[in-house]
């Protein structure tokens, strides 16, 4: 299929890049890795009048530490962020689960910010993003910037809190020492599909007792969601089969999950109850 | 395998003998780095594009449609509706009208008053770029009166149904029966069932099935005064060139049609396609060359489907597991309209449903049932894998109620090897074989005996990992096909093959063949084989194949028929060039024709060492022919043609080890092992490939693929994202092995190999799903065996049911709604 025509510009900073999107019009598009743009408007579900490449923005790429965090540039590829050293000795989890996203080609071009921005609920990165509280540095025009919390950035279905005009430029999140255990749980039909539920969990251990956990679930409502009542249960229990089995059976609560050919909502449900007891067991490494 | 050399031979160069030897593709090179010419790649000067508007609606008349708006915008050169071709576009051919009474609605291949199918063409733009056509389909305004959709075979059957065609009586195209007691093959079915000790009933569903190529299928024609030259993406050009011609009224003779590398088909290819019919129309129409190239989404909803029946079988057996009878009832979808082989496709299958199995009754009843749906038509197996997944399944289910080993129960009712050749039941003369021989091969391959020691400690220990094992020996009938026999079962056409050899002056050999390739590699194939023939080097022989100028006889490529048919064709060739040129040699070297030996490419005399001429100076001689016997032609070129006189039936066992997470459904093949026996072998690492992708296929069909319709028609699995195709990373190692029982009706003692993998591994995988739950009380589960479906057999009972017709979510849902392709609304 082909895209219907749209207007292009391809800027080299970020203010050009705001710039472009305050010129470009009433439906502005970004194409950052364009592994969802680009299939999207070729079936015409978007019809974008300017489409702002930032894929020159080299600015936005890399992952540095700022003390306590992470800083991961929005435009930094899956590839890149699965290779890079500060993310395999601090951001495991994100690493885990950039691993299973789409297929080889798909990481190479796709970015982290892009599959943040695109706020996919069976997108892998929305979850751990939520689960590790991450924080999103947003770029407006005439270079003001604000941070969203992960738990105010997922708005609805493909929705953020992006307004128009800004531009995501990096997200923060807690460097996670070797006192924590993570795992991301990703239950699909095939390798290169998207999850039909999948759990972000990371735990921090003294001992034999859980002293924290972080539980993000893929695919289980319009957003990603966290599953608090599980955290809840989880911390201050002894790490065993029995107490992580019990806190992983309150996975479901809350949520509501679609009904498509892959599941239907009381499988979805059933799903991640069972990925966040795995989930759970291996973070905490039973 | 690892793709080297086979060390056994000579040298990498010049192996002792070609054939058998693990010779890699000359072909790959250009196919994989795109060095080629594909359909689309072809611009002739002035070329126009063509984007087709595709009805969003299951089943309506058209009230209104307005083309204005299109036609105004940049670079439309003209905008056609079904009105405009009402007259010349005639029906899209049905080969094969199963029964004298068959009901053909007719196709149109644009539509004229009223749409049935989703996908179906309603307007085509022509512009000058395909942008530009692109765009100005969004422009056409159309309404739809709707009118009731019949998507269900069991309720489009019933009295009182919504018709898919008002100016038809029913929705069912032709009953089809054969009956073995009518035929005189077998004994009275009723008969054999009423004295039965034992009968085991089930209801089995084939889903519906998309072929997915890989290359679109794409179509060019260019015009040259009165000529047209049909470039297309199709497995079938000579097939083509006749039904086309017949089709626009174009004269046979001024019709060039030209199939260049073609990327895959899998029988979805095996067409001729509305788009390939309304391309030359137009062109006719225009006298400018014209371009269409599908893109995926219309791949899946408008290219026809493979599969789509429901399966009625009954086995009677006594206690003692003998088999008695056989009885079969099909519904078989063909979806809005007859293509080109649609009602064939399953009658095909009536042969194949006894298996390998001794039945001494049978009887076969299929309907062919209209529906509004994308017809189906040829796909891997064609009525093979449908009838071989029955009688297996059953086969195990019938262990099961007689308490008896699966494979006991095959052994001792199967052909046994000193009983070849052997009639079946069906009327086919099975030609060779030995299924205890491949049987024992795949169990060693397997593990058998370990791995059901495993399964009895996971099922004791009561694992939430269960094991199983399923088993499928299967045979297939290939080499399609003798011209008699298809002229009996009224097929519109012969099954010999063509070939013709010519002998360059420079003692190089082009060979040109009537089986057109799209992927299978006939050109590395036959030049192994006309190597091994002629004597000459293998990078000496060039396969020239696909244009019916270059190749003027052929029938093509399906039914695992092109080395067993196509291949022989090439043998008798071959025999033919060398008997001419060893009358040039005898004349040459002044000896007795009788007194030549032919070996290694040479002709010598015998008695006489070092007197000799080697082809390719024959073929230099005879080129100048100064000098060659009175009374022959100057040439050593010839051409052969080849009408099989039996089908080939390759046969194998295929076994899968299967493990089932009780806890998600889950299913993940833990081993596939199988050994097929196809006869002689020419390159083992084609063999080996098609062996691959097959598997690929069939275990797809178990596990992952189905073209889902919702309520109203819709194709729900319109994308890849929906429609599960799966990757070598979902795919087991495959273990795989042969035995080798020559066919006895070809030269070359080749059986095909092209379907074996596809039919044989569908039932296995399902079978071992059953085997590792059916002690908590699965008995059946449908395909394909999503882990959802898995899931809810385990632990609520039935079948898995039916799926969510929603799409899933990514990319915002995309899936056919009133205005094509749009977002769902979520």
């Amino acid at each position: 299929m082909i895209p219907a025509s749209f207007a292009y510009a391809r800027p080299t900073t970020v203010d050009e890049a705001l710039q472009a999107i305050a010129a470009g019009g009433e439906d502005v598009k970004i194409l950052a890795g364009g592994q969802s743009l680009i299939p999207v408007m070729r079936l015409r579900l978007a019809a974008p009048e300017t489409v702002v490449d930032i894929t020159r923005v080299t600015e936005l790429r890399g992952v540095r530490e700022d003390g306590d965090s992470l800083v991961i540039g929005a435009m930094t590829t899956h590839h890149d962020v699965i290779t890079d050293p500060l993310i395999a000795q601090y951001g495991k989890l994100i690493a885990e689960a950039t691993e299973t996203v789409a297929d080889p080609a798909v990481r190479h071009r796709g970015t982290f910010g892009g599959a943040l921005v695109h706020a996919d609920p069976a997108g892998d990165l929305p979850a751990v993003a939520l689960a590790l509280d991450a924080e999103f540095v947003i770029a407006g025009l005439g270079g003001a910037r604000r941070t969203v919390p992960a738990t105010e950035f997922f708005v609805d279905y493909l929705t953020t809190a992006l307004a128009d005009g800004e531009l995501l430029v990096e997200v923060r999140v807690p460097k996670l020492g070797s006192d924590w255990g993570v795992r991301y749980e990703k239950f699909n039909r095939v390798a290169q599909a998207w999850s039909i539920v999948a759990v972000a969990a990371a735990v921090r251990r003294e001992g034999s007792r859980i002293t924290e956990a972080r539980i993000g679930l893929t695919n289980m409502g319009s957003t990603p969601i966290r599953a608090r009542a599980v955290e809840a249960a989880l911390v201050g229990a002894d790490v065993s089969l029995e107490t992580v089995t019990a806190a992983a059976a309150q996975a479901a609560e809350g949520t509501e999950p679609s009904s498509d050919l892959n599941a239907q909502a009381d499988y979805r449900q059933h799903l991640a109850r069972v990925l966040t007891r795995r989930a759970v067991t291996a973070a905490a490494g039973l | 395998m690892t793709l080297t050399e086979d060390p056994s031979t000579a040298t990498p160069d010049a192996p002792a003998k070609e054939v058998g030897s693990a010779r890699l593709r000359k072909e790959d090179a250009r196919l994989i780095t795109g060095k080629t010419t594909w359909t689309d790649n072809m611009v002739l000067p002035g070329m126009l594009y063509m984007s087709v508007l595709r009805s969003p609606i299951a089943h309506a008349t058209i009230s209104n449609l307005d083309v204005s708006a299109a036609k105004d915008r940049p670079n439309v050169v003209a905008v056609y509706t079904g009105q405009d071709f009402k007259d010349e576009q005639g029906s899209i051919p049905c080969a094969w009208p199963v029964t004298p009474d068959m009901v053909n609605p007719g196709h149109p291949s644009i539509a004229v008053d009223s749409v049935n199918h989703v996908g179906e063409a309603v307007a085509i733009v022509v512009a000058r770029s395909r942008t530009a056509a692109v765009d100005a389909v969004e422009a056409i305004d159309v309404d739809y009166e709707p009118l009731p959709v019949v998507l269900d075979m069991e309720e489009a059957v019933k009295e009182g149904s919504a018709l898919v065609h008002d100016h038809t009586e029913s929705n069912t195209s032709y009953h089809f029966v054969f009956d073995a007691g009518e035929a005189g093959t077998g004994t009275d079915t009723d008969a054999a069932f009423d004295a039965a000790e034992v009968v085991v009933s089930r209801r089995f569903v084939q889903q519906r099935l998309i072929p997915a190529f890989m290359e679109p299928r794409s179509v060019v024609v260019g015009v040259t005064g009165d000529n047209y030259t049909l470039w297309s993406a199709t497995q079938i050009p000579h097939i083509l060139r006749v039904m086309a011609a017949l089709t626009t009224g174009i004269p046979e003779h001024k019709l060039r049609v030209i199939a260049p590398d073609v990327g895959g088909g899998f029988g979805g290819k095996l067409q001729v396609n509305p788009e390939e019919i309304l391309a030359l129309l137009i062109a006719r129409r225009l006298g400018k060359p014209i371009k269409w190239t599908e893109t995926r989404s219309e791949s899946l909803m408008t290219a026809h489907h493979g599969r789509d029946q429901v399966q009625f079988i009954d086995v009677a057996a006594d206690r003692e597991g003998n088999v008695k009878g056989l009885r079969v009832r099909l519904l078989a979808d063909m979806g809005a309209y007859l293509r080109l082989i649609t009602p064939g496709v399953p009658a095909l299958g009536a042969f194949m449903f006894p298996g390998i199995y001794k039945f001494p009754a049978y009887r076969f009843e299929c309907d062919g049932v209209f529906t509004n749906k994308v017809p189906t038509d040829a796909y891997r197996g064609a009525g093979r894998p449908e009838a071989t997944f029955a009688i297996e399944r059953i086969m195990d289910e019938l262990a099961v109620e007689l308490s008896m080993d699966p494979m006991e129960l095959r052994r001792k009712n199967w052909i046994n090897a000193e009983e070849f050749p052997f009639t079946t039941v069906a009327g086919l003369s099975y030609d060779s074989g030995d299924y205890e021989q491949a049987t024992q091969a795949a169990l060693e391959l397997l593990g058998y005996d370990e791995l059901r020691a495993e399964q009895a400690r996971r099922r004791e220990s009561g694992d939430p990992v269960q094991l199983g094992i399923g088993i499928s020996t299967f045979t297939e009938m290939c080499g399609l096909a003798p011209s008699r026999v298809l002229g009996s079962l009224s097929f519109g056409a012969g099954g010999w093959e063509q070939a013709s050899i010519r002998m360059l002056p420079t003692g190089k050999v082009e060979v040109v063949t009537g089986s057109t390739p799209h992927g299978q590699g006939h050109e590395t194939a036959w030049s192994q084989i006309v190597a091994d023939e002629l004597g000459v080097p293998f990078d000496d022989v060039e396969v020239l194949h696909g244009d019916t100028a270059v190749s003027a006889r052929g029938l093509d490529t399906y039914g695992s028929r092109s080395l067993v048919v196509g291949g022989t064709a090439v043998v008798k060739a071959a025999e033919k060039v060398v008997a001419k040129a060893r009358k040039v040699a005898a004349h040459l070297l002044e000896a007795s024709e009788d007194d030549l030996e032919f070996s290694g490419g040479r002709f010598s005399v015998k008695g006489t060492p070092g007197a000799g001429l080697a082809i390719q100076e024959i073929a230099l001689a005879i080129f100048a022919s100064h000098d060659y016997p009175e009374g022959i032609e100057p040439s050593i070129d010839a051409e052969a043609a080849f009408d099989p006189t039996n089908f080939s039936f390759p046969h194998g066992t295929h076994l899968c080890a299967m493990e089932v997470d009780t806890d998600t459904g889950f299913v993940k093949i833990r081993k596939y092992a199988c050994v097929d026996d196809i006869g002689n072998i020419v390159n083992p690492i084609i063999v080996e490939g098609q062996m691959h992708g097959g598997l690929a296929q069939g275990i797809s069909q178990a596990l992952y693929e189905e073209a889902i319709y919702d309520a109203d028609g819709n194709l729900t699995t319109g994308t890849f994202v929906d429609y599960l195709v799966p990757s070598a990373m979902d795919l087991p190692h495959f273990d795989t092995g042969n035995t080798t029982h020559a066919a006895p009706d070809n030269p070359l003692g080749a059986k095909g190999v092209g379907e074996a993998g596809c039919i044989a591994s569908t039932p296995a995988v399902v079978n071992a799903a059953l085997d590792a739950v059916r002690h908590l009380g699965v008995k059946d589960i449908l395909m394909p065996m999503t882990p959802e479906r898995v899931w809810r057999a385990i632990h609520q009972g039935g079948d898995g049911g039916a799926r969510a017709a929603e799409g899933s979510n990514a990319y915002g849902g995309a899936r056919t709604t009133e205005s094509g392709i749009e977002e769902a609304a979520k």
